[in-house]
């Protein structure tokens, strides 16, 4: 069934997206990004404030006490696609499922489905 | 205010920029349409989808973080709302991409708590609306190959940065604490987000070719439209001789 190529690309997506977060990331560019950019140009980047769990272990995409900054930023990228591939999949899944529900519960009217 | 002196990845709205009650006002609004997203979703996604659902959610994550340069000092960054919307449909593509804007928030502290609502709304129910109209708008005229394919999906992320970065503008216009006038806000905003919109349409376009390429059948943005000869991939008999 197709369902088999299905998994080799969600396989496949998630290596380069790890690969991407954990690893490809520390070369990206780290010049501030197009609002923080017009905030400081115009000038109202002073009326932003620190976020509330800014003091996170996590905050700012780096893991607390890890000093090089490449394996800070790596390992929270990695943490990062964990966190939410496990939400993600976890959401998408129930809500995928109860659609099949739905569906066998009217009847066995659509058998190709 | 230490924002600069932070290697920056991505920033989105601060806390600050916006204030309270128009935040607040945000954050209902972004839960409507959540509760719309959610809704809408278990009526489009089945056994099928849902895992691409899931592996669009990390992929934008990851592309998230790589941030590409615009201009002289000024990087951008994928959004990812048209490409998942493309991928996965409206609704699912939204929801997508407020998961990654809530566990950004959440666990890396990247934009404000109380900025959570604007975040959603900006880049991901904005982006997924703005970049799945364009899309099935461009199909519909254009028609389905992989080359056309391609230019849509091109055109549709190109098209939502900047109406992206307008919803920002209106936010601002609305509540903003600062005192720069919005004109010149929004002259800013959307000059540089159309560049970032360049990157986000190439972004957009090579993801949606890739997998168009091998499952075009995956692609919901053109489910219900392609031509005869693609539909083969998708089906039982000829599957298994198929190797994917």
């Amino acid at each position: 069934m197709s369902k088999k190529g299905l998994w080799v690309l969600v396989g496949v997506g998630l290596v380069v997206s790890l690969f991407l977060a954990g690893f490809v990331s520390f070369y990206a560019n780290s010049e501030p990004d197009g609002l923080v950019k017009v905030a400081e140009d115009q000038g109202f980047l002073a009326t932003a404030q620190d976020s509330a769990n800014a003091t996170l272990p996590t905050a700012d995409y780096g893991i607390a006490g890890v000093d090089s900054e490449r394996l800070s930023g790596g390992l929270a990228g990695v943490l990062g696609v964990v966190v939410i591939a496990v939400i993600g999949f976890g959401l998408f899944w129930l809500l995928g499922r109860s659609k099949k529900a739905t569906a066998e519960k009217q009847g066995v009217d659509q058998e190709s489905a | 205010m230490q924002i600069q002196s932070v290697q920056v990845h991505t920033m989105h709205i601060p806390d600050g920029f916006i204030n309270a009650p128009t935040s607040a006002v945000a954050g209902v609004i972004a839960v409507i349409g959540i509760a719309i997203c959610l809704n809408g979703a278990r009526k489009q996604l089945d056994e099928k989808t849902a895992p691409l659902a899931g592996l669009v959610a990390v992929f934008i994550f990851a592309m998230q973080m790589l941030n590409f340069p615009v201009a002289l000092g000024t990087s951008g960054h994928l959004l990812g709302g048209a490409l998942a919307a493309i991928l996965i449909g409206p609704y699912a593509g939204a929801l997508a991409v407020s998961v990654v804007i809530l566990v950004q928030g959440l666990l890396f502290a990247d934009g404000g708590l109380s900025a959570l609502g604007l975040n959603i709304i900006n880049m991901g129910l904005v982006t997924a609306v703005v970049g799945w109209f364009v899309f099935r708008g461009l199909v519909k005229v254009i028609g389905v190959s992989r080359p056309k394919v391609m230019a849509a999906a091109f055109l549709a992320g190109l098209v939502s940065v900047p109406v992206s970065s307008l919803a920002f503008v209106l936010e601002y216009a609305i509540g903003g604490t600062g005192t720069v006038p919005v004109s010149t806000v929004t002259v800013a905003m959307v000059g540089v987000h159309i560049l970032i919109g360049i990157g986000e349409g190439v972004i957009t376009a090579l993801t949606v070719g890739a997998v168009f390429l091998v499952r075009p059948d995956l692609v919901y943005g053109v489910h219900d439209r392609l031509p005869k000869q693609l539909l083969v991939t998708s089906n039982p008999v000829t599957t298994s001789a198929n190797g994917s």
